[in-house]
């Protein structure tokens, strides 16, 4: 027996169950990061000076610490990868898998962008012999970035999966596999979102 | 029909005798995917059944072994002290070390690995989705995942016992700085706390995803019984509760392992050392995110057991139960404000009139709808010619019990008498008077009241009423000494008990008897365990609805239901939940599924 509503929308939710269920995952993904944020938060409040003494040095401001053009740079790869992401997706719903293999392409190369950028960064501060040990700005600087950049593997991870063994599924069932590319796209949107409020809370202010 | 297909597949198979084909296609299923890595509901709510009353009992006895160092401190454990390391127990005689893993993991087995899983896991998983008339869960794979994340959870903390040092010892709430600078124990308890918060996330999606969108045709949120709204609730509580534990466990487990200090202030001192660490951090940060899970969990550990209370009141009573919806309001309440008293925990921690009068307040109001459920569970009873089922008997003993543990919470609540209790016995018995003989009588309930549905049999009464009177007495036995220990100002988490301290001579010989009703205790599930395994094979036949019951659940035929299919036809349903004693009806009882 089928188990219902997998594909279709359930006339008084107006949602079909994947679609229910990446909300759900995604509302006590952001309760995971709310609880880091929050934590940003405390351990901010609590301190002397932020970012304060790290390596020997005095830091008065966390662009001192972190690149800003890299970030920036990063900010908008992701917020490219989302566009291409919906693009993929619009294009299954416009029966072009030619396109979408394109787009779902590009998005999963901009995802390897974003983190090859987090790795250069990661590795200057590393070489400057800034470790999270160091101060608790890094540390949080690392575990919130660390925690996103797991997420966005995550995401490369899924991407992948429907670029590769996954498209099997258009073949046989081309709305359920549509459905499924919307909802890796919602996850892919929260990855986008979480960075970009990381972006100005750990890097500018 | 919403339910097309499956209308379609179940009408091509049912003509003449296909319910026999149905069985043999389900037979067809390889041993390892029907009961190793099973996706159908059942099994894994089977799964989860045996692993967390495995647990119970784990936990159990690290608490029968602690009681006998409380009731005789120091003197070498009889019979079994041998068994032990020379880590462990030199001699037969448990070490400080020992008492502090086996109290921490007393906890964590207890509420993570125990109870949660019976409560949620099993109950949730059997019976939701054949009360709201589903084919199975809405993502059968994940919740097979989750049962074997929570699974490798349980092995990860009991392998903890054989690492250098043996397991955590900084309690179950493992407060930084003790947990950070603890031994490895401390590290494999925070790896098994992320597989545990991993299961139920993963659980929690599927319920509350199954609950919105499989309900059956006609079963509008009004007509959900009350326990499925009790595990609704429950789910969103997981759902939204544990990510900032899980935060906090990344947290530690970054000074723990990379050497941060989030947990960690500046200059603290170890055996006279200073710590060589950046510091800056703060032990609070950590009571802040563990409280916000640990408060709402407290309702996680109750809600289903109110759910199970309600539904065998209601059976048992004829009657439907008194504010149905007023008690789903309640609920609803119930969980929202959950996640807005945690700080009541932490009333000594030096915190402001300001927050202090803020979470005095919230805590006061969060008893409010408590008090509507359990009142309305009471005024069911009301005028009812109640028949004493073995599970009616679990479930009337849960309401004082349940009764006793909330009333002495509210002192807990109010900062100027919660200062003098905090940490000391009165505590301990508090919320063990919600968790045990409230939660865990109402767990047995369940287990009494859904056998017949799972096996086809029943569990035999008689040993079921000498397994109710034994624990419930012992229960009290146990716990009901602790409110005047507390009282006395005795700590909890003493090695000895309070032996050494001299306020506490009046009432250190309670211990002894605590611990003799604990070994009772133990003595009095022997009969539960035999009924429960011998009634498998040997228990009274009964048929498909033997309590005479209005859910969904007991409609489902053949007992126990086909994996993945659990319904004939699909089910329409036409009426409330609890549908008794309808006036000029035929039968005392009209099922969802009448019209």
């Amino acid at each position: 027996m089928d188990i219902p509503y997998t594909v279709e929308a359930r006339p008084d939710t107006g949602v079909n169950n994947a679609k229910l269920g990446i909300w759900l995952f995604l509302a006590s993904e952001i309760m995971l990061f709310g609880g880091l944020f929050s934590a940003y938060i405390f351990l901010r409040i609590g301190a002397p000076e932020w970012p304060g003494m790290m390596a020997g040095h005095m830091y008065g401001r966390a662009s001192e610490v972190l690149s800003v053009p890299l970030a920036t740079l990063n900010t908008f790869i992701l917020i490219g990868s989302s566009v291409t992401i919906v693009m993929a997706w619009a294009s299954l719903m416009m029966n072009r898998f030619d396109k979408y293999r394109l787009f779902m392409g590009a998005t999963i190369l901009l995802a390897f962008g974003f983190l090859i950028i987090k790795g250069i960064e990661y590795t200057s501060k590393f070489s400057h012999g800034l470790f999270p040990s160091e101060s608790n700005f890094l540390g949080i600087y690392f575990v919130l970035t660390g925690l996103h950049a797991v997420h966005v593997i995550g995401g490369i991870i899924i991407n992948s999966y429907f670029l590769g063994p996954g498209t099997k599924l258009w073949k046989t069932n081309p709305k359920y596999f549509t459905n499924r590319i919307e909802v890796a796209g919602l996850y892919w949107h929260f990855v986008d979102i979480v960075w970009i409020f990381l972006f100005p809370t750990i890097y500018l202010l | 029909m919403t339910y097309g297909t499956e209308r379609e597949m179940t009408d091509s198979v049912s003509g003449g005798d296909e319910s026999v084909h149905d069985v043999h296609r389900y037979h067809e299923e390889p041993f390892w995917r029907k009961y190793i890595f099973a996706t159908d509901h059942k099994m894994i709510g089977i799964q989860y059944a045996l692993t967390a009353l495995f647990f119970l009992l784990t936990g159990f006895t690290f608490m029968m072994l602690m009681r006998w160092q409380l009731a005789y401190p120091g003197q070498p454990i009889p019979l079994i002290g041998w068994l032990f390391s020379d880590d462990t127990m030199p001699g037969g005689v448990m070490v400080p070390e020992f008492y502090n893993q086996l109290g921490a993991m007393h906890g964590t087995i207890m509420v993570f690995l125990g109870v949660v899983p019976l409560a949620v896991g099993a109950f949730g998983n059997y019976i939701v989705p054949l009360q709201i008339g589903a084919p199975d869960m809405a993502f059968p794979k994940l919740n097979m995942a989750s049962y074997w994340v929570y699974f490798c959870g349980g092995v990860v903390m009991l392998a903890s016992f054989f690492v250098p040092a043996g397991a955590a010892k900084a309690g179950w709430t493992s407060y930084p700085p003790l947990a950070n600078i603890e031994t490895m124990g401390q590290t494999m308890w925070l790896i098994g706390m992320m597989f545990l918060i991993t299961s139920s996330l993963l659980g929690a999606v599927n319920f509350l995803t199954t609950i919105i969108q499989l309900r059956a045709p006609g079963m509008s949120y009004f007509r959900m019984p009350f326990f499925v709204w009790a595990q609704f609730v429950t789910a969103f509580l997981l759902l939204l509760a544990f990510p900032p534990l899980e935060a906090a466990a990344f947290l530690q487990l970054a000074d723990r392992l990379i050497g941060t200090s989030f947990f960690m202030p500046s200059g603290l001192v170890v055996s006279g050392q200073v710590l060589d660490i950046a510091g800056g951090g703060s032990p609070l940060l950590w009571q802040h995110l563990f409280w916000f899970l640990a408060h709402p969990e407290v309702y996680v550990l109750i809600l289903p057991a109110m759910g199970i209370v309600a539904e065998i009141i209601a059976n048992n009573t004829r009657k439907p139960l008194w504010g149905y919806k007023l008690m789903v309001y309640s609920l609803l309440f119930l969980g929202a404000m959950s996640f807005i008293v945690w700080a009541h925990h932490m009333f000594i921690t030096g915190m402001g009139t300001t927050m202090g009068a803020f979470f005095q307040v919230t805590t006061m109001i969060i008893s409010i709808p408590s008090v509507i459920i359990l009142s309305g569970l009471f005024l069911s009873l009301w005028g009812a010619s109640m028949r004493f089922t073995t599970p009616m008997l679990f479930a009337l003993a849960f309401l004082p019990m349940f009764g006793i543990g909330g009333l002495t919470g509210l002192p807990l609540g109010l900062a100027p008498t919660d200062i003098p209790l905090h940490d000391t016995m009165y505590v301990i018995g508090h919320f063990h008077y919600i968790v045990a003989p409230g939660t865990i009588l109402a767990l047995f309930a369940g287990i009494y009241y859904w056998y017949p549905k799972v096996t086809g049999r029943k569990l035999n009464d008689f040993w079921g009423r000498i397994h109710f009177w034994g624990t419930f007495i012992c229960m009290n036995g146990i716990f009901m000494p602790m409110f005047i220990q507390g009282l006395a100002g005795v700590s909890r988490r003493l090695y000895d008990g309070g032996a050494t301290y001299d306020f506490a001579a009046n009432v250190v010989q309670y211990n002894e008897l605590m611990s003799i009703f604990a070994w009772v205790l133990a003595l009095a599930q022997i009969p539960f365990f035999i009924n429960f395994f011998l009634s498998i094979k040997k228990g009274k036949e009964v048929d498909d609805n033997p309590w005479k019951a209005t859910t969904l659940e007991w409609t489902a035929t053949p007992t126990p239901p086909l994996p993945h299919v659990n319904f004939e036809t699909v089910p329409t349903v036409y009426r409330g939940p609890y549908e008794y004693s309808v006036p000029d009806s035929d039968s005392d009882f009209t099922p969802q599924n009448q019209p």
